[in-house]
């Protein structure tokens, strides 16, 4: 059996997140996708499996046109997709969990639970697996789950597997069990695709890459004809421009230092920056930079580490503790940890000041409105008025309002959380520009950001993360890509 | 946008018509309904319940619950008529009831944020504790007499008039000014709106949400004591089954109020409005001779309406 998808096109509105993407996979092989966080594998994938519609372009399985119409179409003629967020019922047991929707009734409709028994256990059997099938799923660690969601793809006789990150959560010993599992099951003639970040399973278990960027397919090869350096240049090759702002970096003491971070999904991180400064901080989604900020930051615990703040240690107890101390955080997910959505752009703006608008015991209305409409005038947030809801705004303009806040509480050390995700060119450049003016003011900025030519554009110095784990600091100046992008995928 | 804008705002006002128009059609069948005696004695009725309301209010804006009103009402009530029995003066008594109310209200606060208890089966347990205790205490008798009946200000409290005023009805009228200026004025109500928005973004911005969650359940339980020694004045006795149900009157007129269960959004003037249409419902009725068993029903039936248009509009200005 052979799918092939060749010239597909999908766009979001004016977002064009694929543009003509030629991908194929044959029975018995594993085929890669490689690319950074957001090139367009999901939607690939997403299209194939009827998730999504395609907008042009075709898929041929067998040379035959064919589109399905869901998720569960594509299950029946033999595709299954496991996702990374794997949708199981934790609460339910592995028997409950696998036969969902396709429960095996007796003559008066009650449930066969011997029958249902002994199948699930003859298909975990098939994959070496001897998990206690009575079990809850929540009590199974994520390979064993990861098995279960394996067994589920072969109860619907799947021919193609697709599988998104599957090695993300598992520990090397569940890993190498998961690839004797992939191995067997290519023997007995299933494809696979295999969506992956780590560069050193390209030659472990995948024959073909395809690597895809910028909602195209680059190129594809043979494993065993292609190296490194070719793959990674692959993903990040493309011209970055002028297209960020200029700034000259005046660089003052040491604003904020922190010794050997540990905490959930990050160990021994350790970092400066100066004010003035822009601390880039790369690597891939989980790789631990956001959690190694929101431990920083109070929001999180900390489990050892030091932070020093002008030189003098100490430590946040919660955000208010830090806000107090001139720390300001814009979170990754501006609608569920930014903003209050359904409150107006002042509410909003005001929020973490507002112990300072107090005049007796009220808030001073006519303080708090000026420097409202003031921080909005120099963030140029486009809005009718400062009491329209903040859900009403585009994305750049929430975004915008999200960093008047921290601007406003007179932050001197702002971590920026992918600071222009989902945010349109236009206001992203403005971003960029009122980075440099805080930094101009002497204001210390951490950037993190998957974003690598922002990274390397807009940072002084970049620290690049790999699963928890610091891979190094590097100058920004004279840094490529390619250099980034190695140390994020665990290269040396 | 702009439409939304220059379109009145129905769903701000709709408890405010709904009262009007109650009144209105009481009134037109019965006469009596306005005359001052009866709107003074409407408002005294109202004001137990509005007290417990404002509370609510707060609660219920941060998406929480407080099932545990009634009986804080009954066990403080019990409090405040044995000390003052016992020779305690009625005034530190009272004071003693408050103070207690604030207390058990503060331990709510505290099992919902310390315990991470939610707020629905933290006060339903308290609600279970405070009412148990109140029969323990009582000894399932009503405490009455002594200096009960002899005591100016005890009784003052809540059967005394001020310039033709029932004074319950003026403290309410304080506590109301009080609590809007709180929530609507003051950088604890900025708090408690953002809290009940968005929990996560009002902790990031450094909202000390715990803090503010216990100083909210810690206001319900001393408006719910000061209910309790109002209660308790106007009827010369603390009942130990006392303010039975009395939640459920509370969360009605709050959300009749347009607060949304879901936190974020209510305001203290509609609450206020809540609380005298529920008043306004009971009296009417008294009024109009209908069976206090019926009452029930249409109060059930004007909950149900009064949501669902609340919830309609809101869905048509989306």
């Amino acid at each position: 059996m052979k799918i092939e998808m060749t010239g597909i096109e999908k766009a979001f509105g004016t977002n064009k997140v694929l543009q003509g993407v030629n991908f194929d996979v044959e029975s018995g092989e594993v085929h890669a996708l490689m690319g950074e966080n957001g090139a367009g594998k999901s939607t690939l994938m997403n299209i194939l499996t009827g998730l999504l519609k395609k907008d042009a372009g075709s898929i041929k399985v067998d040379g035959q046109e064919t589109t399905y119409a869901s998720a569960l179409d594509a299950e029946h003629h033999g595709i299954s997709f496991i996702h990374q967020e794997m949708n199981n019922f934790p609460q339910m047991s592995v028997i409950d969990n696998m036969f969902l929707n396709k429960e095996i009734k007796n003559k008066i409709g009650l449930m066969n639970q011997r029958k249902m028994k002994k199948q699930a256990k003859s298909y975990l059997d098939q994959l070496g697996s001897h998990i206690n099938v009575d079990n809850k799923i929540a009590d199974l660690s994520v390979g064993e789950q990861q098995m279960v969601e394996i067994a589920k793809s072969l109860m619907t006789d799947a021919k193609f597997i697709i599988m998104d990150e599957p090695t993300a959560a598992l520990t090397e010993n569940e890993t190498n069990i998961l690839f004797k599992t992939i191995r067997d099951l290519k023997k007995k003639g299933v494809g696979f695709i295999y969506i992956s970040h780590r560069m050193e399973e390209l030659w472990k278990i995948c024959d073909r890459v395809t690597v895809m960027r910028d909602g195209i397919s680059v190129n594809t090869y043979r494993t065993q004809d292609v190296k490194e350096e070719q793959i990674v240049h692959d993903m990040v090759g493309r011209d970055i421009g002028d297209y960020y702002p200029k700034r000259n970096p005046d660089l003052g003491p040491v604003a904020l230092k922190a010794e050997k971070l540990s905490g959930n999904k990050f160990t021994d991180i350790s970092f400066e920056v100066h004010e003035g400064e822009i601390l880039g901080f790369s690597g891939l989604m989980g790789a631990g930079r956001t959690e190694t900020m929101r431990a920083l930051f109070g929001i999180d615990k900390l489990k050892s580490g030091k932070i020093y703040l002008h030189g003098k240690e100490i430590k946040f107890k919660d955000p208010n503790d830090a806000i107090k101390h001139g720390i300001g955080f814009l979170t990754e997910d501006r609608k569920s940890e930014g903003l209050v959505l359904d409150q107006s752009l002042e509410d909003n703006i005001a929020l973490p000041s507002i112990d300072g608008f107090r005049k007796r015991l009220l808030i001073d209305q006519k303080s708090e409105d000026e420097m409202v409409n003031m921080l909005m005038k120099r963030l140029t947030v486009k809005a009718q008025s400062a009491k329209v809801s903040a859900s009403s705004l585009s994305g750049g303009n929430q975004q915008k309002v999200v960093l008047a806040k921290w601007v406003g509480s007179g932050s001197r050390i702002l971590i920026l959380d992918e600071p222009t995700r989902g945010v349109d060119v236009g206001a992203k450049k403005e971003i960029y520009e009122l980075m440099n003016q805080l930094t101009a003011r002497h204001v210390a900025i951490i950037m993190i950001s998957s974003d690598l030519p922002e990274v390397l554009s807009m940072s002084d110095r970049i620290e690049v993360l790999y699963e928890g784990k610091q891979m190094g600091i590097i100058d920004a100046k004279g840094a490529t890509q390619e250099q980034v992008m190695k140390l994020a995928t665990g290269g040396k | 946008m702009d439409k939304t804008k220059k379109k009145f705002d129905f769903s701000k006002y709709m408890a405010l018509i709904a009262l009007i128009i109650l009144v209105i059609g009481i009134t037109i069948m019965n006469p009596q309904f306005i005359a001052p005696n009866n709107l003074l004695n409407l408002l005294r009725q109202a004001s137990v319940n509005a007290l417990i309301a404002f509370g609510m209010t707060f609660v219920i804006l941060t998406a929480g619950i407080d099932l545990s009103v009634g009986s804080i009402l009954a066990f403080t009530g019990a409090i405040i008529a044995t000390l003052i029995l016992g020779g305690t003066p009625a005034w530190l008594a009272g004071l003693i009831g408050l103070a207690l109310g604030a207390v058990l209200g503060a331990v709510n606060g505290l099992f919902i944020t310390w315990g991470k208890v939610t707020p629905f089966i933290a006060t339903l347990a308290t609600m279970t504790i405070w009412r148990g205790a109140t029969y323990v205490f009582t000894g399932g008798n009503p405490v009455t007499g002594g200096k009960m009946n002899t005591s100016f200000f005890f009784q003052f409290i809540g059967q005394g008039y001020l310039f033709g005023i029932p004074f319950p009805v003026i403290i309410t009228l304080v506590a109301f000014i009080i609590c809007f200026i709180l929530l609507h004025k003051t950088a604890f109500g900025r708090k408690t709106f953002a809290l009940g928005g968005n929990e996560k973004a009002a902790f990031i911005a450094g909202v000390k949400t715990k803090k503010v969650l216990i100083i909210i359940y810690t206001i319900s339980g001393l408006l719910a004591a000061l209910a309790g020694f109002i209660l308790t004045s106007r009827l010369g006795s603390a009942q130990p089954d006392a303010g039975m149900s009395y939640e459920m009157d509370a969360i009605a007129s709050t959300v009749i109020g347009g607060a949304s269960l879901a936190g974020g959004k209510g305001r203290m003037s509609g609450t206020l409005v809540g609380a005298l249409l529920i008043a306004s419902l009971s009296n009417g009725m008294n009024l109009l001779g209908i069976n206090s068993f019926y009452q029930q029903i249409v109060k059930g039936v004007v909950i149900l309406i009064a949501v669902m248009i609340d919830s309609q509009t809101r869905k048509d200005s989306e």
